[in-house]
């Protein structure tokens, strides 16, 4: 019953389903707008992203310093044993981290728009 | 003539009922506003038996019947753009050789829930549902399968049994 046009309308169709949800994936990375520093489970500080500003962290636990710069966040300096935070990245995204472990630091966008798309119809 | 008439006054009941059915027994596909779409299953019957002119009218007539006894105006407005798009599709994809009525009803299927986001997009203003798009493509694929799979399975016996009378 189902002939070879039919197996390929539907392959076909189903690609660009596919190709559509990774482009809609892609794109809801939005930028967030809100960094959150916080250290030891506790809310540290909140930063504006769009504010270039340099945040330095330092307990007892040890120094960190966070700066945000062009709408990103990198972590320019800390005195940890692995040097993990400084290596990651800059970051961006909501929901995007940086962690600094042995500190228990973790720097975290908020904020971006989320789209929830929500259609019934009957 | 009457035969004729006759068997799409059939048909436009059996749609009826058929969306009745799916309001008391929603097949949910866990997605918002996705159903089966049993109706359907009458449009495309309906144009393989009767002919496009046939099962059109039998399409809009069912959609302003079921609007008025079981939905409302604005759904209205979504069932008469899906209906239009997917049945112009549908006859398009039943020119096209080698296309079966899986593939027909597939096509019918995908575009019937593509006119209706259209419809959402103008009257919520908002381009962002077209992310939705996708999502609907797939749903369209499944049901319009579903459907075509059992049109294939019940046209030959309802040609059959219709040539008896």
């Amino acid at each position: 019953m189902l002939k070879k046009k039919d197996m390929i309308l539907i392959c076909a169709l189903l690609c660009v389903a596919v190709a559509g949800i990774i482009i809609v994936q892609l794109m809801q990375r939005q930028s967030g707008a809100m960094v959150t520093v916080t250290v030891g489970g506790k809310t540290y500080g909140t930063y504006s992203l769009n504010i270039p500003q340099i945040i330095e962290v330092e307990d007892d636990m040890g120094y960190n310093r966070i700066v945000i710069e062009d709408g990103y966040v990198y972590m320019e300096e800390a005195d940890c044993p692995d040097q993990y935070c400084v290596k990651h990245a800059k970051i961006h995204y909501s929901h995007e981290t940086i962690i600094c472990l042995p500190h228990e630091l973790v720097v975290e966008i908020s904020g971006g728009e989320n789209m929830d798309v929500d259609v019934v119809t009957q | 003539m009457t035969k004729k008439l006759t068997i799409s006054a059939l048909l436009v009941a059996l749609a009826m009922i058929f969306s009745y059915i799916e309001v008391l027994i929603p097949f949910n596909f866990g997605i918002p506003g996705i159903k089966l779409g049993l109706a359907n299953l009458v449009v495309v019957v309906a144009m393989y038996l009767l002919g496009a002119r046939q099962a059109f009218m039998i399409s809009m007539v069912r959609i302003i019947l079921i609007a008025f006894t079981f939905g409302n105006l604005a759904a209205l407005l979504y069932s008469i753009a899906g209906g239009i798009l997917s049945f112009a599709v549908m006859i398009l994809c039943r020119k096209i050789k080698g296309l079966s009525v899986m593939g027909v009803s597939v096509a019918g299927g995908v575009s019937h829930n593509i006119g209706q986001i259209i419809v959402a997009v103008f009257v919520v203003e908002n381009l962002n549902l077209l992310f939705y798009v996708p999502v609907l493509i797939i749903a369209g694929v499944v049901t319009g399968f579903l459907i075509g799979m059992v049109a294939g399975l019940v046209l030959p016996a309802v040609k059959k049994a219709f040539h008896l009378y």
